[in-house]
């Protein structure tokens, strides 16, 4: 028996081991009750990503609802021209088009928080460096060959990767340094990537904050549900030895 | 006058069907030993969220479509355009994991008490078609949201027919009824689960109960209250189903639905168990996802298909796994049901045979790494041992002597006494005063006292395994 735990322990010791194998991601600042965040999020949203990627599942009236903003501004300062408040956040690019540009038509972002996770998210949009043998001349420290052009490197500036020897004869990323300064600096385009990673997340899932809120009351509810049930039992049960 | 009018419309019916004979044998003169403990709450808790998983499944399908090109986005359409569409999809997602939770620990309560062991083998089997149902009816519910996972999961388990030698290509071909998983898979999957698995899972239902009112429940002890009745026929150690079990498994349902409750609100992915994260991007037919795991309950069983090396073999394991557990009546042979009276031997073997279907379930998350594949291989083993050398070990087990009537353990309030000694014996507490001027107590954990009820309490499982 005591062989047998041994044995046990030995065999899960290195599973634990292979499960740490990931890249470190940097951490994204998520708060969905900062609507002003929200907001720039979506509007850099628009103005850099709807181009390409649709949120197809999130319309402009539920942001407006969402983010307690009037529907005439959500048309004004976020929706791209022409869209309507019941509209869902369409892309202006056919599928078509972006096949042959791409090779492949990008994909829907209305729940990429929930699929890859906002800290992913958040070092993704960081991570892109220069790499001229590349067909984009770009390349992805936690996407490696992403068929996708760094959209913020106006913002963000042109980063170079930095390698140290690795342990075996591939070279490893260390880190990225920026080599040509964009129009922000590092502090305010790590603010609006963080911005646009929460507004992500408020995409990938509206609801959130307000089934947080009405949790509340319904384990109250069963609480109080729990004591009376509980003193029933007691009552019915006093005689029974 | 009216409270008569009602009285005769209740005869009306009482003349033309045993309304209230049903009420008696089933619930109110239905007698049921007075001793259960925890264990038995699982049994009307399962019944509860096959309640839930009916409503809730209605619900979605007034809005789900079951089309390869919409189904994706129904489901984000209930979860965000629906009126509490949101709800009713956690309700139901949650509810499946939930079931198999609930349904594993009522399983493993009849094994460790001896539930199907004669005169009970009936209701274990029943039980047993009940879970392999319940497995069908999960496997062909995942496909529906049409995500990647529910894609390449379903891809894997039907192409597993095809490892069936001379009829296995036509017979995946046949499920699928195309080539791949496709918008005719995903119909036929749909029509099975909304109208044919259900409605054999009542039947099996209903079947599991009828046998088990006409047997009678076990008990922790494992002995027969039939056996010693009062004067007027009823067992001395029964008590009515109605109202004692009803009102103490409401208390159950309470604790329950708070579990249920917080991971619906506060945590319904569950961490990517109980929704995975890659089922979050549409189906794709083209890009097979770099790690493929089915849902946690059934990863038990996905690790023993992994762990054998031939293709066939594996399906054939997956299968036996789940085919020893309907055998299980005929391989224990002890003359003893309740572990509370059964050999050592029994109790270290159920030890590891719990150790190994959790090990089992977590390596069925993981790739299937070299290491990984070993560990499944040597705990494939046990769980196969545990069945198949049971009729040896059961035979040679020292049981203990069976008491005549039911015993009483110590319920969970007069427990809590003991358990705030021992919470004060591993903590020091010392008065200590403020600034202010004000005493306060300080707490303390205390190393020497945290030691002695480790080896206490090691002592005393190591004791309670002889």
């Amino acid at each position: 028996m005591k062989k047998l735990i041994t044995l046990i322990l030995l065999l899960l010791l290195p599973m634990s081991v292979f499960a740490s194998g990931s890249v470190g991601l940097q951490e994204a600042d998520i708060d969905l009750s900062d609507n002003a965040s929200l907001q720039r999020g979506a509007k850099t949203y628009v103005t850099y990503c709807l181009g390409c990627h649709s949120a197809k599942h999130i319309r402009y009236k539920r942001i407006a609802l969402d983010l307690g903003i009037e529907d005439a501004a959500v048309l004004k300062d976020i929706a791209p021209v022409g869209a309507a408040i019941y509209d869902q956040m369409h892309s202006a690019m056919n599928g078509h088009d972006a096949n042959k540009w791409f090779g492949t038509t990008p994909p829907d972002l209305s729940l990429i928080a929930r699929s890859r996770g906002a800290d992913w998210l958040y070092s993704y949009l960081k991570g892109f460096y220069v790499d001229k043998s590349k067909p984009l001349g770009v390349n992805n420290t936690v996407f490696e060959d992403v068929g996708m052009p760094n959209m913020l490197w106006q913002l963000q500036g042109l980063q170079t990767a930095v390698y140290k020897e690795g342990e075996g004869k591939e070279k490893v990323i260390e880190k990225l340094i920026i080599e040509e300064k964009g129009t922000m600096s590092e502090e305010e385009f790590d603010k609006t990537v963080n911005d646009l990673v929460n507004f992500l997340v408020y995409v990938g899932e509206p609801v959130q904050l307000e089934r947080e809120r009405i949790g509340k009351y319904v384990l109250f509810f069963l609480l109080m549900f729990l004591g009376i049930a509980y003193l029933l039992k007691k009552e019915y049960w006093k005689d029974i030895h | 006058m009216k409270p008569s009018r009602i009285e005769a419309c209740g005869h009306w019916v009482e003349k033309r069907f045993p309304m209230s004979k049903l009420w008696n044998d089933h619930m109110a003169q239905y007698y049921a030993p007075k001793n259960f403990n925890f264990w038995y709450f699982f049994g009307s808790l399962a019944l509860l969220i096959l309640v839930n998983q009916f409503i809730t499944g209605i619900l979605l399908t007034m809005n789900y479509k079951p089309d390869a090109k919409l189904a994706f986005d129904s489901v984000e359409y209930i979860m965000r355009d629906v009126d509490w569409g949101w709800l009713v999809r956690y309700m139901h997602s949650t509810g499946a994991s939930a079931f198999f939770i609930v349904v594993y620990l009522h399983m493993f309560r009849g094994l460790i008490y001896g539930s199907f062991k004669q005169p009970r083998e009936l209701i274990w089997t029943f039980g047993m078609l009940i879970f392999v149902c319940l497995m069908a009816e999960a496997f062909m519910g995942y496909l529906l949201p049409w995500g990647q996972m529910s894609y390449w999961g379903a891809q894997v388990i039907i192409s597993l027919f095809s490892a069936i030698p001379v009829i296995g290509d036509d017979l995946s071909l046949w499920i699928r009824g195309d080539y791949v998983i496709s918008d005719a898979t995903l119909n036929r999957f749909f029509a099975f689960h909304v109208i044919a698995v259900p409605l054999v899972l009542i039947m099996l239902v209903f079947l599991h109960i009828v046998a088990l009112h006409e047997v009678g429940s076990n008990n922790p002890d494992g002995i027969e209250i039939k056996e010693s009745k009062d004067p007027w026929g009823h067992p001395v150690d029964g008590i009515p189903f109605h109202p004692y079990y009803s009102v103490k498994d409401i208390v159950g349902v309470a604790v329950f639905m708070l579990f249920f409750a917080t991971i619906i609100f506060y945590m319904p992915e569950m961490g990517g168990y109980f929704l995975e994260h890659a089922n979050f991007i549409p189906a794709d037919p083209l890009k097979t996802p770099e790690h493929i795991a089915p849902v946690w309950y059934f990863t038990p069983f996905y690790a023993i298909l992994r762990a054998v090396p031939d293709k066939f073999a594996g399906v054939i394991a997956m299968g036996g796994s789940i085919v020893v557990l309907f055998l299980l009546p005929w391989l224990d042979r002890s003359p003893v049901k309740s572990i509370r009276y059964r050999g050592g031997i029994f109790k270290k073997a159920i030890v590891l045979f719990v150790i190994s279907f959790l090990v089992l379930g977590y390596l069925g998350t993981q790739p299937a790494t070299y290491g990984a594949v070993i560990a499944a291989r040597i705990f494939t083993a046990i769980y196969f041992g545990f069945f198949l050398l049971m009729p040896i070990y059961t035979r040679w087990e020292k049981t203990k002597p069976v008491p005549k009537s039911l015993t009483m353990q110590p319920t969970l309030e007069e427990r809590i006494p003991a358990m705030k000694a021992t919470l004060d014996e591993m903590l020091i507490k010392t008065s200590v005063e403020t600034s202010a001027g004000q005493i306060k107590t300080q707490v303390k954990p205390n190393t020497a006292g945290i030691i002695k009820v480790l080896t206490r309490f090691v002592k005393n499982l190591k004791a309670s395994l002889e």
